[in-house]
């Protein structure tokens, strides 16, 4: 009778592991999907940015039509991207316009101090940061998934239930895998 | 980041069995002094209830007592965008589900802290003289480990740790001061046999040993695991945001500001970045400070060349305070995280005395809903909201303006 009770209770522990893994992996697969789609949620905040970016420094930057333009072809190409090859490479070129935009600001002083401005400039830097952050928070996602479909014991619940590992976000352009922090004092 | 959390919530269960049982022992003997053998069940009884009424006033209204006694204000994005970014920020890079909520007290201390016992409802708070003093990588950083203390389930932990000391101090106290009068007269009445007074005598000699001793015991108990969260907490901080030295630096400002906190105490101390007594004897006293010496932060921060990650944290803390394990192993386990590298960026102006009052300033006026007008002069004006007449006028110039607060404006629109 005892050895029964004792079988029963083994089972239902393996049965409470198994349940907890299997969550656990569904949790955090989930998570990484959330942070996926955080970071076009950022990429999206960026876009409709810049329009009233541009027009705020249009009339104190008479001279600087070539940038504008290299810009809003930029913003352009972002947008209208479709598959996940054309987006990154669209979004690096974006990155690299607002930075070059960015360095030229530096010659209008007068634009420097208008409070316009400033609070565009806040919201630029701080999206920026977020897209960095949104990609970060997806690689670290992702690691704790592949951790847990990798790793023993969880690996043997992985395999029964089809979890495949994800892939990282890596940036196409290997320059740009050291963010410059956006900051203009 | 996940090991932490299980590893946190499985402390917290061994200490809330430990401390429980601290508490029902205290009980016990208190009962038995008191009533003799069959009070032990009272003692008990009278312990669980003062324990579980202190629990449940914690638990659902822990934050919200908090953050009234630090006069915190909450905040918007108009009111100051680049906070409201930068806890934003924050909260995508810890993958919350829910925005925290941002307040901002009026002190002139450089502080913050963070509540909240899950991270749906979590709350952040700074003061304004963290705000003035900081630029944005350092305001990361201590917003950064902020969060992680609500992530890690830190102040979820520490509430009931400090509602488990702040119940066992009572009962002690309560027993030290009251106990020893009700004893005697008790004795006296009792009709009892010998032995029975000689039992009571004894039980009673090591209750008030106990009642002496588990004070201390709990506190310095409390002040050791407040001690260590804090480093936890300063490595995830930088485990989210990459960059050390953002906090290193925030941790030097704030250390060498002399100005002490107004609204803090020994219980909510652990809940603030910097210890909020500044004395330097309680720097000294290692053992009962509720922070790890600043100096040993900053160091450990700075020793961390080359990756964020709990490794780096681990090994820069051994080689700076000599002691081992930190971090639960089983949070060791991610690869090597690159710390952000940081384009040098031309030097900041540091804002002189005045533009950091009158920033301080329109910040209060701003949660406090005042209006801000600015006339064709230039000088700008702060309307207070309860400055009611029709029209202001310009102090430099005499311009007339409309206020925005004035009740006959809706009044003379309406007639034809």
């Amino acid at each position: 009778m005892a050895v029964v009770l004792i079988i029963l209770g083994v089972v239902a522990v393996i049965i409470l592991f198994i349940i907890g893994t299997y969550n656990s992996l569904i949790a955090l697969r989930n998570q990484a999907g959330n942070s996926w789609s955080q970071i076009d949620v950022q990429l999206k905040r960026r876009h409709d940015l810049i329009p009233n970016l541009i027009e705020t420094v249009k009339g104190y930057m008479q001279h600087e039509k070539g940038t504008l333009e290299t810009l809003t072809r930029a913003r352009t190409q972002a947008v209208d991207a479709q598959s996940v090859a054309q987006k990154s490479q669209a979004e690096n070129t974006l990155s690299n316009a607002i930075g070059r935009f960015m360095a030229v600001v530096e010659n209008y002083p007068d634009l420097k101090a208008n409070q316009n401005f400033l609070a565009l400039q806040e919201e630029l830097t701080s999206t920026e940061n977020k897209i960095a952050f949104s990609r970060q928070s997806y690689n670290d996602q992702v690691l704790a998934l592949n951790n847990k479909i990798n790793m023993f014991p969880s690996n043997v619940i992985a395999g029964v239930f089809h979890f495949k590992p994800e892939s990282f976000f890596e940036l196409e352009d290997k320059s740009q895998k050291e963010l410059p922090k956006v900051n203009f004092s | 980041m996940w090991e932490l959390i299980e590893r946190n919530k499985q402390k917290s269960l061994t200490l809330f069995i430990a401390m429980g049982a601290c508490l029902i022992l205290l009980g016990y003997m208190i009962g038995i002094t008191f009533f003799g053998e069959g009070g032990a069940f009272y003692g008990i009884l009278t312990a669980g209830a003062i324990w579980l009424v202190l629990s449940m006033v914690g638990y659902f209204s822990g934050d919200q007592i908090l953050l009234s006694v630090s006069h915190a204000q909450e905040i918007s994005r108009d009111i100051h965008p680049q906070l409201f970014n930068i806890v934003e920020e924050m909260k995508i890079a810890a993958n919350l589900n829910a925005m925290p909520k941002i307040y901002v007290m009026d002190e002139s201390a450089p502080n913050a802290f963070a509540t909240g016992r899950k991270p749906e409802r979590s709350a952040i708070a700074v003061t304004t003289g963290l705000l003035s003093r900081l630029n944005r990588d350092e305001l990361q950083g201590v917003i950064a480990h902020e969060m992680s203390h609500v992530v890690n389930r830190d102040v979820f932990f520490m509430t009931f740790s400090g509602i488990m000391l702040g119940s066992i101090v009572l009962i002690s106290d309560v027993f030290l001061r009251g106990g020893r009068y009700s004893t005697g007269s008790s004795r006296r009445y009792r009709s009892s046999e010998s032995e029975g007074n000689n039992g009571q005598a004894v039980f009673l000699l090591i209750a008030l040993v106990f009642a002496i001793l588990a004070p201390l015991l709990a506190r310095l108990l409390y002040f050791a695991i407040s001690r260590n969260r804090e480093y936890l907490a300063d490595a995830s901080g930088v485990r989210l945001t990459r960059y050390p030295e953002g906090l290193a630096s925030a941790l030097e400002k704030i250390s060498s500001s002399n100005v002490e906190l107004n609204f803090a105490n020994q219980v909510t101390a652990p809940l603030y970045i910097v210890n909020p007594f500044r004395e330097p004897a309680e720097r000294f006293i290692g053992l009962t400070s509720t922070h790890p010496p600043i100096e040993k932060r900053i160091q450990i921060l700075r020793a961390m060349m080359h990756s964020a990650d709990y490794k780096s944290y681990q090994s820069a803390y051994s080689s700076v305070t000599g002691k081992a394990s930190l971090i639960p192993a089983a949070a060791l386990n991610d690869e090597t995280v690159p710390v952000k590298k940081v384009i040098s960026e031309p030097p900041e102006k540091p804002k002189s005395a005045k533009e950091q009052m009158r920033e301080i300033g329109d910040l209060n006026r701003a949660v406090n809903r005042f209006a801000f007008l600015t006339c064709v002069c230039g000088l700008k004006i702060k309307v207070p909201p309860d400055f009611t007449k029709s029209n202001i006028v310009c102090p430099r110039c005499w311009n007339r303006l409309e206020n925005p607060f004035s009740k006959t404006q809706s009044k003379t629109t309406l007639n034809p």
